[in-house]
């Protein structure tokens, strides 16, 4: 009995991974295929598809047009990973180095967010962001108070406030990605963070170095694997964001996944959809390979 | 050697409280330039918390702490003339060893050419001389250690710290390096303050102990008069292994004292102990102090070694225990009077150790000046 390993009992290994794998083969696995499969085909009708092994999908999405709105979900999508890389890793070292006492709760408050539907989250962000919001009523307080101390002082008023617009624009957009995907970025950064040896950062300390030094030189090197998981994990999902372009968005800032959507629903060209969306897997697929061929970073404990 | 001793480190009446938890409680002490100085106690006694208040890492609650006659209060540990070697070393994991001895001089902003000089002389002065191109993950724990030692002294600081430092070696290697560290303080000339919970290590290195218990200084002396002269009972008991008895003061003058020890018997000493007359004292007797009495020849030697009254220092006992471990034999004797004693015996020839048995009835002496009257 205590000699038993599930690993080599073959039977009982199958009868705990077979419900499994059938599972992710019949429900993951079968609609990509078939997806994949559209990508090869043309409408014949409303509902009818030919999967003709035509390769016109593919040709039409590398079209100029699909090209820059890739390029500009690229873009977005590495601005949104850059900004909750900056913003993110001060908050991470924060967690890191609070006391026993606070640090649960502040993790907790990194979490806080998943518990609300995304859809809600954003909604709450669009009234904080809109004309009538609390930025632009608060803006608003700021500039009337300015205007009210220059007459006050004797000078011109400034001239009627006109509300900012915060939203339906690329800032909303970003904006709104930075918000979803912060969490995504802090939670890898701070579990690098909370595994680095204190006493490296001591010694760099001792030796002379400044706290940006160290941070530099020492944390940031060390942490590389956590930055380099945070990245991707919030490089790959905003690159498919779809709900906070769409909401938050103006025309001229949809990304790759509402275009995709559009073929989908309102076009009705499931082959070009699935053509689109198999290019962007494939972007996906080589960053994640760029990843894992990464050198390792050798660790001593 | 010869100059007068002259303070490197002052610690003045530092205390450091953690929330209610008074980790170091009013210590002062004086560590002098140039010797290898040793804070002794057992885990969880302050002795850390003390070598990184001097490194900085901590500040102390109380009572301030000079470096070479400065005042260090406000001044962070990256501005401070000494250096640390960390129990777990921290080589920084992503630098070969080069870089990694050479971290502290680029900062300091020291020039190619000379960095070169320097760590090369350093690694050298460490036994890793060719090792420069290494990367920490191909090194074994004591290179990695010396890797460490390297990176501080490069700095030449006018204090270097170790916290630890041979706790993570295996026993051969730690012994070696008791060695290694004594000879290199030496040679570099730099004050060494070592932190450590093991007695061996801290006689065979240190030039002085100080004994921190709960907090506070046990005992603050060389290792030989901690070993021979121990202040309380704490440092008798934690420094070597002894046997502790408690007794009444019944003789005390300059040159001669007496205690009678309930259980063990009466105990003459040499010397006195400047107690009060009738006080409840204890008396400390080191194992191998006790001479255990070989069947035939227990006379001769209780005549040759008689120093005391008749009667005094002397019991009679049976052997409850016996450990072999090749150079002594442990003995626990239960004596007539009811008290166990622990007894070591060198194993001068082959066969000492077939002198004895389990349930033998023994008798036992021990000199005049072997006794320790401890009064807390």
């Amino acid at each position: 009995m205590a000699e038993q390993d599930w690993k080599t009992s073959k039977r009982t290994f199958a009868a705990v991974s077979l419900p499994t794998l059938f599972w992710v083969l019949l429900f993951f696995l079968v609609p990509m295929a078939i997806v994949w499969l559209y990508s090869f085909g043309e409408n014949r009708g409303l509902t009818d598809i030919d999967i003709s092994g035509t390769l016109d999908n593919y040709k039409r999405a590398t079209e100029w047009l699909y090209l820059t709105i890739f390029g500009k979900s690229f873009a977005v999508a590495a601005l949104v990973t850059l900004i909750c890389l900056i913003v993110g890793f001060p908050v991470a070292m924060a967690i890191t180095f609070a006391s026993e006492k606070w640090r649960p709760w502040l993790l907790l408050g990194i979490m806080l967010p998943f518990w609300t539907n995304l859809l809600i989250r954003t909604y709450a962000l669009m009234m904080l962001l809109g004309t009538q919001g609390f930025a632009n009523k608060g803006l608003g307080a700021l500039w009337e108070g300015t205007s009210w101390i220059k007459t006050l002082v004797g000078l011109q008023p400034l001239p009627t406030w006109e509300p900012v617009q915060l939203l339906f624009n690329n800032f909303a957009v970003v904006f709104g990605l930075v918000y979803v995907h912060l969490p995504f970025m802090v939670l890898p950064l701070y579990a690098a963070l909370d595994r680095l040896d204190r006493s490296l950062i001591e010694a760099s300390l001792d030796l002379g170095a400044g706290h940006f030094r160290t941070i530099m030189r020492i944390v940031v090197p060390l942490a590389a694997p956590g930055i380099i998981a945070g990245v991707m994990i919030t490089l790959i999902p905003a690159l498919g964001a779809y709900l906070t372009p769409d909401l938050m968005g103006g025309t001229d800032s949809q990304m790759i996944a509402n275009v995709i959507e559009r073929q989908f629903k309102k076009a009705n060209d499931w082959p070009f959809g699935a053509a689109l969306s198999f290019l962007l897997i494939y972007a996906m697929f080589i960053l994640i390979a760029i990843q894992s061929m990464r050198k390792k970073v050798p660790e001593v404990r | 050697m010869t100059e007068p001793a002259k303070p490197i480190i002052q610690i003045q009446n530092v205390s450091k409280r953690f929330g209610k938890v008074t980790a170091v409680d009013n210590v002062s002490l004086d560590i002098n330039a140039g010797e290898f100085f040793v804070l002794l106690g057992p885990s969880g006694c302050g002795k850390t918390t003390l070598l990184r208040m001097i490194a900085g890492f901590e500040l102390p609650t109380e009572g301030r702490i000079l470096i070479d006659g400065q005042d260090m209060a406000g001044i962070p540990p990256n501005k401070r003339p000494v250096n640390m070697v960390f129990q777990s070393y921290a080589v920084f994991p992503h630098m070969s060893v080069a870089d990694n001895v050479a971290y502290g001089l680029k900062i300091a902003g020291v020039k190619g050419a000379e960095i070169k000089a320097r760590v090369a002389e350093a690694l050298e002065l460490v036994k890793l001389g060719g090792f420069g191109e290494r990367m920490p993950d191909q090194m074994s724990g004591g290179q990695r250690q010396r890797v460490a030692l390297a990176r501080s002294l490069v700095m030449r600081p006018k204090v270097l710290l170790l916290d630890e430092p041979l706790s993570a070696l295996d026993a051969k290697l730690r012994a070696q390096m008791q060695f290694e560290l004594s000879e290199l303080q030496e040679k570099v000339g730099i004050t060494f303050v070592t932190v450590t919970h093991d007695q061996d290590e801290a006689l065979s290195m240190a030039c002085r102990i100080g004994v921190i218990n709960k907090g506070e200084v046990a005992q603050l002396a060389t290792p030989s008069d901690l070993y021979e002269y121990p202040a309380n009972r704490f440092v008798a008991d934690f420094v070597g292994s002894v046997n502790i008895f408690e007794g009444k003061l019944t003789l005390d003058e300059p040159d001669k004292a007496a205690v009678d020890c309930p259980g063990v018997g009466k105990i003459y000493l040499n010397h006195g102990v400047t107690g009060p007359h009738g006080a409840d004292v204890w008396v400390a007797l080191r194992p191998e102090k006790i001479y255990l009495h070989v069947p035939g020849e227990g006379k001769a030697v209780k005549a040759a070694a008689q120093d005391a009254p008749d009667g005094y220092n002397f019991a009679r006992g049976k052997i409850k225990g016996m450990s072999y471990l090749g150079d002594i034999t442990l003995f626990e004797i239960e004596l007539d009077g009811g008290a166990r004693i622990r007894v070591s015996r060198p194993n001068l020839s082959r066969h000492d150790q077939e002198d004895f048995t389990w349930d033998d009835r023994v008798s036992m002496h021990w000199r005049a000046d072997s006794p320790v009257v401890l009064l807390g």
